[in-house]
């Protein structure tokens, strides 16, 4: 009895400790600064709830987020570390606005489904390319990853530039605005698009029954456990991995669509802004068990969302919310290799 | 170096693998040290060298207690251990490998290193080339390669961990050779092992393990009973060895047929291999290591492609078909290496039999579970269905892996399926495989044991240099013949006798 109340407490000592030491390392960082840090940590932790307008602004940035998140906790399962699902994302953009240039008459609906199947299409093979790299030329995938990140970020650019510039003027803030009728319904007076929110949770849904459920999942599991073991077994692991590169490639490039018709209604050439990364840390830390995807994802979005008051009420950068994510995630790891 | 162990405590999870154990060894002798599979052998050993830490009790050298943080404060207090697989860095060559990780000061240059090597191999009847990469030697001389490190780097205490399996008989005489001349310069020499016979040959005293303590309580002097031993290790249960029993010739068809087979693989070359593999057979794959054995075995389970010829599986060519072909037309491989390439060590066997579920979209975890537990006890398995396999010990590994097999197998390929087995174990299991056998299987093992491949094969197969010789009916072969044969004595006249 009492060395299982010891292990309770054990286990919970550790992640209370790495918070701490999350915490205290901000701190020090704001210190640094001379603000207040507890002012600061008001706007950091509460200010994406202050007004609904920040509210909105936040499940717009945990939509995409949490959909990189919940992919690539598909390949960290398959045991494949896809630092290209930014990657993903650009090149799911650019695929999304592909029917909406072409046809721009067509029925909303019909072009929203299209550009959503267009850019689940663009990660996908922006992701197969990686596995066949990893399977063919023997590149690791994180390598390849990363490389494949710059030419989508470089065809981002060059499609901003050239074929899609803007009609008055070539400029590096985007293409034309979408016609107002392809933006994906928002809620009154709000930034709000309540189906960007909800095809993430379908998503996180969709995966944790895929993974913990279907046999798809356990192969998945056994390939990234041990993928030489799993092919004795039977399992086609060359395959089931190049499977969870397309997964993560498909919700990458869908989260990219949703950054173009929901958020910027243009393609811009940081139109990733970095959340595929984000999403990176988010899927490490909940790497154990999927159910920490959704709130995880919330509390870095409001993190981010909350920081961007920082520069206007304190003077200091927003930066720092990036310094806490970091340092979560950081300490979490040191906490679980502790345990391990 | 006098070693002393007191009151030695080890738990991993709830299994107490070495329980307030107590024993010494003296100096300038070899200490045999037996027990059957999971009775702490390599847990004492690897507390000696520092790799784990205990629990509680002390570790005493030379009356004095000293706390081991790793391995290599354990060879500065001056022990060494040799693990059973090398663990040295097969990219650097022999004298790198000695200079990498030697405590400062004790080579004053490389050529000095290199000379004090040269005379060491010499004194121990070591053949060593300084400048050869250790990926290109085989396990014998790895093996010696780290003894002479530890020897050179001050080690006045030798661990062997099961030193034997994997190595030449010769390698064997040589080592033992060498043993007892480490021991005659007054250093301490500890021999574990599962073979009797060279506890027996070897050591001047034994100490038995058996459930994380020893039986009895201190060092019993050599020579003992064999039979007394073998008490002490397994209880009063000792099975008797199965009875040799010449089987009837068998007109089935050929479960592989291999066709002007032409395959390279590293410095090995085999031409012209033309074979069939019949059903209901167990055949034995002899010789040296890496001698073609491994080559032979990846080329039936598919996992390299022949240069030219072809293989064909129940009479369907499967050239070139990949291994998950192979694997869907019967073909089972068992490697030697269970949680390398055998099995999925952080699942359990529930999930290892969900995963060769083949149809349907979800798992069946009833089901899964049904034939888990099925397995455990048709095979004695000690677990349950949730337990990882990793935690389960080498035997019981070993039974999860040919309870996975599918009852529809025709052939088993099984790379040393006794690996690292105790008796019991070992014989557990070739029950287990003469039962497929007699259920028409066609299974094909190799061995560095000869005394297994004696006794369990219907037909033994010599691979010499990278040739493949005729299968030989066991009931006309003698142990010193296939010794002979395994040298190359005489190999050139079986294969011209064969054509």
């Amino acid at each position: 009895m009492r060395t299982d109340r010891l292990k309770l407490v054990a286990s919970l000592t550790r992640p209370v400790l790495a918070l701490v030491a999350a915490f205290a390392l901000t701190t020090l960082a704001l210190l640094s600064t001379g603000v207040s840090p507890l002012e600061a940590y008001r706007l950091v932790l509460f200010g994406a709830f202050s007004t609904p307008v920040r509210l909105s602004d936040m499940i717009m940035l945990a939509a995409p987020l949490l959909l990189c998140a919940v992919g690539l906790s598909i390949t960290f399962a398959g045991g494949l570390y896809n630092l290209g699902v930014e990657g993903q994302m650009i090149a799911g953009a650019i695929a999304a606005m592909v029917p909406l240039r072409l046809w721009p008459d067509w029925p909303p609906l019909l072009l929203w489904l299209l550009s959503g199947l267009s850019g689940a299409t663009g990660g996908v093979v922006w992701a197969l390319l990686i596995g066949a790299l990893r399977q063919y030329a023997n590149v690791s995938e994180i390598f390849a990853g990363l490389g494949m990140n710059f030419l989508a970020s470089g065809l981002a650019l060059y499609m901003v530039l050239g074929p899609w510039r803007r009609q008055t003027s070539a400029s590096l803030s985007g293409t034309d605005l979408l016609p107002r009728d392809l933006w994906l319904p928002t809620i009154d007076r709000l930034r709000l698009a309540p189906a960007a929110p909800l095809i993430a949770l379908l998503a996180l849904a969709v995966v944790w029954w895929a993974l913990t459920k279907t046999r798809w999942g356990l192969e998945v599991r056994a390939v990234g456990l041990n993928p030489a073991a799993a092919g004795r077994l039977g399992v086609a692991a060359a395959r089931r991995m190049a499977e969870t590169l397309a997964a993560c490639g498909a919700l990458a490039g869908i989260a990219g669509m949703l950054q173009v018709v929901a958020v910027h209604h243009a393609l811009i050439p940081n139109i990733s802004s970095g959340i595929g990364l984000l999403g990176l840390l988010v899927a490490l830390l909940a790497r154990a068990d999927p159910r920490w995807l959704l709130p995880i994802a919330v509390a870095f979005a409001s993190f981010t969302v909350g920081s961007i008051q920082l520069p206007l009420t304190l003077g200091i950068d927003s930066a720092i919310a990036g310094v806490l994510q970091g340092a979560l995630v950081l300490f979490a790891l040191v906490a679980r290799a502790r345990v391990r | 170096m006098h070693i002393a162990v007191e009151h030695l405590t080890k738990r991993f999870g709830s299994v107490c693998a070495n329980d307030r154990l107590t024993v010494s060894f003296a100096a300038g002798q070899i200490h045999g040290v037996l027990g059957e599979n999971g009775a702490g052998k390599s847990t004492l050993m690897k507390l000696l060298s520092g790799y784990i830490q205990p629990d509680e009790g002390r570790i005493v050298f030379n009356d004095m207690p000293r706390r081991l943080r790793g391995p290599g404060d354990a060879l500065a207090a001056g022990v060494g251990m040799v693990q059973q697989e090398p663990l040295d860095i097969p990219a650097f060559t022999v004298l790198e490998n000695l200079l990498c990780a030697a405590p400062p000061g004790i080579f004053r240059s490389r050529r000095a290193a290199q000379t004090a090597l040269l005379e060491l191999a010499g004194r121990l009847g070591f053949p060593v080339d300084p400048a050869a990469r250790l990926d290109q030697l085989t396990i014998g001389q790895r093996q010696q390669v780290e003894i002479m490190r530890l020897l050179l780097c001050g080690a006045q205490v030798l661990i062997l961990d099961e030193p034997t399996t994997g190595i030449t008989a010769a390698q064997a005489r040589a080592l033992f050779a060498a043993l007892r001349q480490i021991a005659a310069e007054g250093r301490t020499v500890l021999f574990v092992s599962h073979k009797l016979e060279e506890v027996a040959e070897l050591c001047h005293t034994v100490t038995v393990l058996r459930n994380g303590q020893v039986v009895p309580p201190g060092q019993l002097p050599m020579p003992q009973p064999q039979e007394y031993l073998l008490v002490l290790m397994f209880g009063e249960s000792g099975a008797a060895p199965p009875i040799y029993r010449p089987l009837p010739a068998i007109d089935a068809p050929p479960v592989w047929e291999l066709r002007n087979i032409t395959v390279r693989s590293g410095a090995l070359h085999l031409v012209e291999l033309n074979h069939r593999f019949p059903a209901g057979r167990i055949i034995g794959l002899a010789g040296l290591d890496g001698s073609g054995q491994q080559v032979l075995l990846r080329l039936l389970a598919g996992q390299q492609a022949p240069d030219r010829g072809q293989v064909l599986v129940n009479g369907r060519d499967l050239t070139g078909a990949g291994a998950l072909a192979f694997r869907q037309a019967g073909v089972e491989y068992l490697p030697a290496d269970r949680l390398h390439d055998g099995m999925i060590g952080a699942l359990s066997l529930a999930d290892h039999f969900a995963l060769l579920q083949r149809d349907g979209l979800l798992v069946d975890r009833r089901r899964a579970e049904e034939l888990a537990r099925q397995a455990i006890a048709d095979y004695q398995i000690k677990a349950t269905p949730v337990t990882p396999i990793a935690s389960l010990s080498g035997g019981n590994q070993q039974r999860a892996m040919l309870a996975l097999i599918p009852p529809t197998a025709c052939g088993i390929l099984a790379e040393q399926p006794t690996r690292g087995l105790d008796v019991a174990s070992a014989r557990a299991i070739w029950s287990r495989l003469q039962a497929r056998r007699d259920d028409g299987c066609c299974i094909i093992f190799s061995s560095p044991d000869l005394d297994e491949i004696m006794e369990y094969s219907d037909e033994v197969i010599v691979c010499f240099a990278g040739r493949i010789g005729p299968p030989i009916p066991r009931a006309l072969l003698s142990a010193s013949r296939l010794a002979e044969l395994i040298g190359g004595v005489g190999f050139d006249a079986l294969v011209n006798v064969a054509r």
